[in-house]
Formats: structure tokens, sequence, C-alpha cells
């Protein structure tokens, strides 16, 4: 199929460019590694016909939580070339992403992940937090793990009309101490083009070896009678195998 | 910069314990020669200034501050600053709060000058624009005796700047974590609906209802049941149409986003001086990311972000505004909304030199007739404003 070379600061490029954002975080993401996008390159629209529509962007990734001096200046972790296919047929079915970055986007943090978790699996009682006043420098990975996490509902829940980012963190909950540490989260996303804010709960797991998984999440809807076609609610099992489908196709 | 009065002088010296009128305890006036006289006063005078006690200094731009203490600070700029800032009421809100600009500029002996519009807060969330607002007032007044354009510019032109216009959603914002993302206004839903709130940024006559709104009450894009049906829509509606022989310039500001939008929000409408806006916003985002290094997009909202009608904008393109423009400042997700209080300073000096060559563009065509924006104007400007931080600085210390 013919590629339609796109204008990269109109918004079909960087709609696309944040479904790879998300992906990426849910591969490579972890309390130390928090991926955005900024800024996009190259991109091009290739209609896939009954399959749906492709896109082709060549993006700069930044890493989000290794700001030195100040919250200004954002890690340049170098450029990502993806693949982001929309479904047609079923505008409920996520997007498929191929992505590849160059080489040096692969952080290494496993000593500070190693020892976070160490120190989580031997305390005495469970850790929670919550986002009233200030933020203790110390509990940022778990802003970061629950911004990783939040990419996991955010690549599911994405299409050609939406841009989502996550927007707050309303408080976790550890679970558990178990190999596959437990938290729940109540996070709050925000869609950029209905401007809506996005209630979400979510359980999920971390270890290092693990990586993050997001095993439950609920979506609480602010209006009862209010349809929201796009947006499903998912609990357990169901949820697992349906983020586990959309793996094997990428 | 004000001017330092003699008598803030000895009031300010007599509250410190030292007495110039003779009276108490302390150096006695009379003690003095004339000369001498003239030499302890001239000392106080510098000494006074160089202790600059004026809110537009010590204010703390820095930080994110509730609707009272805005308005605090909107009376002392103008008390602060006579013959240089003024304000007004020019409307209500729904739950009956007064919406307020700061008007600033040289007072020409009351005659209407060409004036430039800038609106913050027209969505309570976006608590970086009112700061930007006060940043921009705070920036304007501090280079009006040091910045030869600032100069000209207030001579010139009147800037008609509210801080806050959505005052009800905004407070509201400020009452705890769980509205802190409130958007719309705070007016009671109509009949057949159940939540509060209209998107003003959808209430105005411009488009309106046609696309990039929802007409459920609910919904953040909602609408309205009718035009302008929003008071603080009809507030600007009335104070900007009444004047858009005079205004040149309309600047409305919002978060996040990082980008400078150009009328209009309807894919199928151009403006008729979109070459022109184009230019002046490429210029105006280069500028922007000149000082901190991040990226800023221009262009109409369809192609950039999606297509709306409605918006404030739009409309003031539509009744012949032909410089308008919506400021999405940072950031482009990380925080979004809630940004930092550590960043307001670097966001606010990018968005002023994108303000900054706007306002510059739009004086200099109507007074000088100039219409080039060269690399060499931006460095002068550049240049300008460097040397008024130093002078600031030093003056400072």
């Amino acid at each position: 199929m013919p590629v339609e070379e796109l204008d990269p600061s109109h918004y079909p490029a960087t709609r696309a460019a944040k479904v790879a954002e998300h992906f990426i975080n849910t591969r490579y993401g972890s309390p130390f590694a928090w991926f955005g996008s900024s800024g996009v390159k190259k991109a091009g629209l290739e209609d896939m016909g009954v399959l749906g529509t492709k896109y082709h962007i060549e993006f700069t990734l930044k890493e989000m939580t290794r700001n030195v001096k100040s919250s200004v200046i954002l890690y340049d972790m170098g450029l990502c070339s993806a693949e982001v296919l929309f479904h047609r047929a079923d505008e409920r079915k996520p997007p498929q992403v191929q992505c590849t970055c160059s080489g040096a986007f692969q952080v290494n943090t496993s000593a500070e992940e190693e020892d976070l978790y160490q120190r989580l699996r031997n305390a005495t009682s469970l850790l929670s937090g919550n986002s009233v006043g200030h933020i203790d420098p110390e509990m940022a990975p778990f802003w970061h793990l629950g911004g990783v996490a939040s990419s996991f509902i955010m690549l599911r829940e994405s299409n050609e009309s939406t841009l989502l980012n996550m927007a707050h963190i309303d408080n976790f909950t550890q679970m558990t101490k178990d190999a596959q540490l437990m938290f729940q989260y109540d996070i709050l996303l925000h869609d950029m083009v209905s401007q809506e804010i996005l209630k979400w709960k979510l359980l999920l797991s971390w270890s290092p070896d693990g990586g993050v998984k997001v095993l439950e999440a609920e979506w609480d809807p602010k209006c009862r009678s209010c349809e929201r076609a796009h947006l499903t609610v998912t609990t357990g099992i169901a949820a697992e195998q349906e983020m586990k489908g959309d793996n094997n196709n990428v | 910069m004000k001017w330092c009065h003699v008598r803030d002088v000895l009031d300010f010296n007599r509250h410190r314990g030292f007495f110039i009128d003779g009276a108490g305890d302390g150096v006695k006036f009379s003690m003095f020669s004339s000369a001498g006289r003239a030499l302890l006063l001239l000392l106080l005078l510098l000494l006074d200034c160089a202790a600059d006690r004026s809110t537009e200094r010590n204010y703390e731009y820095t930080k994110y501050h509730p609707m009272p203490e805005i308005s605090a600070w909107m009376q002392q700029m103008v008390e602060e600053n006579p013959g240089l800032v003024s304000s007004e009421v020019y409307g209500t809100t729904y739950e009956r709060r007064d919406i307020m600009f700061l008007k600033i500029g040289v007072d020409q002996d009351g005659v209407q000058k060409k004036a430039i519009w800038m609106d913050c807060g027209i969505h309570a969330r976006e608590w970086i624009a009112p700061a930007f607002c006060q940043w921009f007032v705070k920036e304007m007044l501090l280079r009006y005796k040091t910045d030869k354009k600032v100069g000209e510019m207030l001579n010139n032109l009147d800037f008609y700047v509210t801080p806050v216009l959505n005052v009800d959603g905004y407070m509201y914002t400020w009452i705890n974590e769980s509205t802190r993302l409130w958007r719309k206004s705070r007016s009671s839903p109509p009949e057949s609906c159940s939540c509060p709130g209209v998107d003003l940024n959808r209430n105005f006559y411009a488009n309106w209802g046609m696309i990039g709104v929802s007409r459920n009450c609910c919904d953040n894009t909602y609408c309205g049941a009718k035009a302008l049906s929003e008071p603080e829509a009809r507030a600007v509606t009335e104070f900007v149409g009444n004047r858009s022989g005079e205004i040149l310039c309309y600047l409305t500001i919002h978060s996040a986003g990082q980008l400078l939008l150009m009328p209009y929000g309807h894919p199928q409408i151009w403006a008729p001086n979109y070459d022109e806006l184009m230019r002046v916003g490429q210029a105006a985002v280069r500028a922007m990311g000149s000082v901190h290094g991040m990226e800023y997009r221009v262009g109409t909202s369809p192609d950039l972000l999606y297509p709306n009608s409605g918006s404030s904008r739009d409309w003031a393109r539509l009744i012949g505004i032909p410089f308008s423009y919506t400021f999405e400042l940072r950031d482009k997700g990380q925080f979004g909304h809630k940004l930092p209080e550590d960043q307001i300073q670097p966001a606010c000096e990018e968005a002023f030199e994108g303000a900054r060559v706007i306002i510059t563009y739009v004086h200099d065509k109507a007074f000088h007739n100039r219409t080039d924006i060269g690399a060499a104007g931006m460095a002068a400007a550049l240049w300008t404003s460097m040397l008024a931080s130093c002078l600031t600085t030093m003056l400072l210390v």
C-alpha cells in the first residue's frame, strides 16, 4: 500500500506517537523508567483497507524520571520508529504497535529496581500514599509506576480520536509483599480530544524480573447514565487475556 | 519601576523608628544644615528605592495563588501605579462574582487608545494561565522604564489583561483534590440534564455548536443550551465587541500542549490573513523555543489538535480583530494541567517572549507601518530584555 506523507506537527501524527509511547511503557517501563514522546520527525499514513489505518512514525523519546536538576529537562533517549495500526472494523480493538528505538534507549535500572524491590519485600508494613499536599521525593518511584501502569490502559483505550495522558494519581496501596508485589492505584487519565477526565482503578504487579503488569482495571464513570461506547469495564482474567492477545500480534 | 515619593520615604523611615521630623527619639532633622538635609534626604530616597516594597517586585509570581490573593494583587497594582494601571469590573459570573481586568498603559488624558486584549483562566484547571497573566503584567511594568520598545508600546497602546476570566471555576478548583481538574463554568444544568457547568470556550458566537462540541451537559466540551448562555462569555463579548475597532490583537491563554493556535476551529474555514498569522506565529514559537529549548507548534486547531467551534479566539477574529491566538502553555503530558510550581518561571518566561513577538509586530504594523520580522528584530528584542533583566537585578541588590 502506498504511504501518504503526513505533516509531523499535525494531530494524526502526534496521536499515533502517543500510542507508541504507551506501548513502550508497557514493554520497558518501571518505577525508574517512564517514557514520553516528544516531537514527531516524520510521519506517513498507509490505508490498510479492511484492516484499518497504519501510521509510520519517527519520533524522539524522552525519559521522564531522571530529571537531573529541575523538572524542566527531560532525558533524551534518541529516535524511535513505530508502526501503529488502528483497526477499522472494531474501534474497540486496541491499536497494534511495532516499535524499535535507537541503541541508547534501554536504560540500565536494575540496581535501583533491585534495591527498591528488596526494601519492599523486607519491610514490616505495606506501603501506601496519596497525592494530598507535597509528594515526598522518596515516593517518586511509585508515581512513575502508576504512570507506567496507566499506559497499559491508555494503550488499550486509544484510537485515532483520542490523545491520552495520565493526569493524576489519587492514591496507591500496596496489597502484598509476595514475589510479585501487588499495588492498587486510583488514577485519573486525561483525554485531550474530549477534554474528559477518566477515573480508573488498577490492580498491578511489579518485580524487577517480571516487569509491570496490570491485572485488573475498572473504569468509574462519573455519570451512571452516560454511555461511553469506546470504554469498557473489565476485571480479572478477562483483562489479562485481552492484553496477552494484543501482545501476540506485535 | 516606580517613582519613590518623598512622603513614602518619610513614612517608611518613621515606621522603622528613624524619625526625621524632629519628634520622638532619633536623629533630629533640624540638627543638619540645609545642604546636609538635602543630602540626607537624597540618601534616604536612594536607600528606599533600593529596598523596593512595590508589589510588582515582591509578590510571589512563582507560586499559584487563590482568587482572593489575585484580587488583592490587582488592587495593589492599581494603587502603586497611578497613571499606568487601572482596573474595571466588566462582568459578573454565574455565582455573582466580579470579572475584572487590569488596564495597563500610559493614561493619555482619557483618550481612547488602540489596545491589546489578553485573558487567562477561561478553563478553571489551567492554573499556569492566570499565573502567566500576572507574570505578564509584572514584566510590562518592570520594563516600562528600561525597555524602549515596551515603553513605546505602553504609550501608544492599552493592554487589557484579565488574570482570571472563569472566576467561579477557578475558585472551585481550589477546594480540594477532587475539584482540582474542573474545566467549565459553574452554572446550573438545564432541566433535562444533571451536571453543572459549560465549556466557556465553546460558548461564544462563532459557528456555535457546529463541531468539536458535546450537547451533553455532563461533558467537558458542553457548549451550553445556546450561544452566550454564560455570563462570562457575554462579559467578554460585550466589552471587546464594543471596542472591536480599537482592539488590534486578542490573546487567550490556556494550558496544556505547547501550542499556538490560530483561527479558525472549523476545518473548512480559513482566516483571510492566514499567511500573516502563520508568519507571526512561527516567529513567536521560535522565540518561545529559544528561551528554554521547549518545542511549541503553531497552526490552526483542526490541524494541530482537534476541530472546535464557539471559541473566543474564533469569535474575536470573526468580528474583525486581525490577530487572534490561543496560547497553550506547558506541558505535553508529563504533568498536564497540574504543572509544578518550579516550572512557573520558565513557562512564563518563554510565553512572555512569544507574546512579545506578537504584540510588537501588531504595534509596529499599526504605528510604524512595519511588517518585517527579521532575525535582527528578534535579536534586538532578546538583547533589550537581557539588559532589562540585568538592570532590574542590579537595582534589587
